[in-house]
């Protein structure tokens, strides 16, 4: 039945698929994940506080991002971001930030919020006469929370933290309504070109799919490597 | 050194401690106990403002530590604390713990933290044990390293809030045997807890606490000859039964 498919366009096309479409992809989830973590911190941090006003904040924050679909964020993001930077610098017109920054600084808000519920969940983890143990030695509440708090929540976390980074390589591919060339982007492309979009788009749906197995299952063997012993 | 003086604490419209007064003299050992329940880890752990409290005063060395001005972390980094559930941190080997609070908190150097660690870890028996995680060692010796980590501190004073309570019955000595010394020191001790040995050997003073009210406050040969108060008389004919 694949007598008619021309499995060769994938070949031909391989160092434009790769080097350039999966390098964005790749270089976009690992900075998101990055900027993700450190914002998502910042607002379990928050969510956490006994001060109300800024958990309601916090809160407010990750249910509002939480409950719009990430496409409506990518293309409002794209067309919001250069008026931001406009009204930051003073600028007197909008600043042209380009498809990556703008996307890098969607993924990264959307992220935050979903990375935000699990290191919450990670902190809430640590039992309180740790934060009482630290608190007696005389530390500071940025001193208990960097030395002690958030390294074992962190690490508790690790694999929930990755397996959402998989999630979000994959959610990566939404920036096609940018048209913007990441790994599926260029796959499109070339499947447009050539008039092989059965080709293209099985080549596309199988490299996800063997990376994504691939990194749950290292999640799985970091599993087993990191944890504390209590 | 510690005054409490008047202490009342609610929990809600709870009330867990009810205008508690003692003292510990510097050099003075001070054994409180009483029935679960009666609040004395609430007390000791008001001590160093570890739980609020809503009416009376502490002072520390003439510090005020429910004063809103007094600067919370400087003040505890002075007093030891040893809690019933060790407390060490996990993700840390015991240098590690020994050395952290010295080294951010009192701003001493790498070294001299590492030395003092050193120091302290071979007083509790435990020298060979420095790169070892805590998960790695048994109950009692966890909680000596603890100890040894609040001595490290150079501490005017030590709360110690049931120190063996969530030990195995053949680890509870080696652990006293570390407060035992230490008391001989002349270290100025708090502590909760219910081994009554360990309180008639090294204790100046009893306090005995039922539901939040300090009910009895007496030297120890007078608290074990003769309680005064019938709850306390109930107290100790139930613990030194067995």
């Amino acid at each position: 039945m694949f007598s008619n498919f021309d499995f060769d366009v994938i070949a031909r096309s391989l160092s434009y698929l790769f080097y350039d479409g999966m390098t964005f992809t790749l270089t976009l989830t690992v900075l998101a994940t990055i900027g993700g973590i450190v914002f998502g911190t910042l607002l379990a941090l928050m969510r956490l506080s006994a001060f109300a006003p800024i958990s309601l904040a916090a809160a407010g924050y990750v249910n509002l991002m939480r409950s719009v679909p990430l496409v409506l964020m990518i293309f409002w993001f794209y067309f919001l971001v250069p008026y931001i930077g406009q009204w930051i610098t003073g600028a007197p017109r909008p600043i042209e930030v380009g498809a990556f920054v703008s996307s890098l600084v969607t993924f990264t808000l959307f992220e935050a919020a979903y990375f935000c519920e699990i290191m919450r969940a990670g902190i809430q983890s640590i039992p309180r006469g740790q934060i009482a143990a630290a608190q007696a030695l005389g530390m500071t509440y940025p001193q208990t929370m960097g030395y002690i708090v958030l390294p074992q929540a962190f690490r508790n976390m690790v694999p929930v933290l990755l397996t959402q980074t998989i999630v979000l390589f994959q959610d990566t591919s939404l920036v096609y309504v940018l048209s913007i060339t990441d790994f599926l982007g260029a796959a499109s492309k070339v499947a447009q070109r050539d008039g092989r979009l059965v080709e293209m788009y099985l080549f596309a749906a199988l490299v996800y799919f063997v990376i994504s197995l691939a990194a749950s299952r290292g999640v799985r063997r970091l599993q087993a490597r990191t944890a504390i012993i209590r | 050194m510690i005054t409490i003086n008047e202490v009342s604490k609610w929990y809600g419209a709870t009330q867990v401690l009810n205008r508690c007064s003692t003292a510990v003299d510097k050099g003075e050992v001070v054994v409180v106990c009483g029935p679960s329940g009666s609040g004395k880890s609430t007390l000791i752990k008001c001590v160093n403002g570890l739980e609020p409290f809503q009416q009376g005063t502490i002072t520390v060395d003439g510090i005020s530590v429910g004063d809103r001005k007094t600067d919370l972390p400087k003040l505890r980094a002075r007093i030891g604390m040893v809690f019933q559930h060790f407390e060490l941190f996990p993700h840390l080997t015991v240098m590690r713990n020994l050395e952290l609070a010295q080294i951010k908190v009192l701003g001493r150097s790498k070294r001299e933290s590492a030395e003092r660690g050193m120091l302290l870890l071979g007083r509790v028996g435990l020298r060979e044990h420095a790169q070892k995680y805590p998960g790695e060692l048994s109950g009692g010796q966890q909680q000596r390293v603890a100890i040894a980590r609040a001595l490290a501190m150079d501490p005017i004073a030590m709360l110690f809030d049931e120190p063996t309570s969530a030990l195995d019955p053949e680890m509870i000595n080696e652990v006293l045997d570390v407060m035992v010394a230490l008391a001989k020191d002349g270290m100025t001790m708090m502590v909760v807890t219910h081994e009554m040995g360990f309180a008639r050997k090294v204790a100046r003073r009893i306090v005995f606490m039922d539901r939040g009210e300090i009910v009895e406050d007496a030297p120890a040969a007078e608290f074990f000859g003769k309680p005064r108060s019938e709850r306390a008389q109930v107290f100790l004919s139930k613990i030194l039964q067995h």
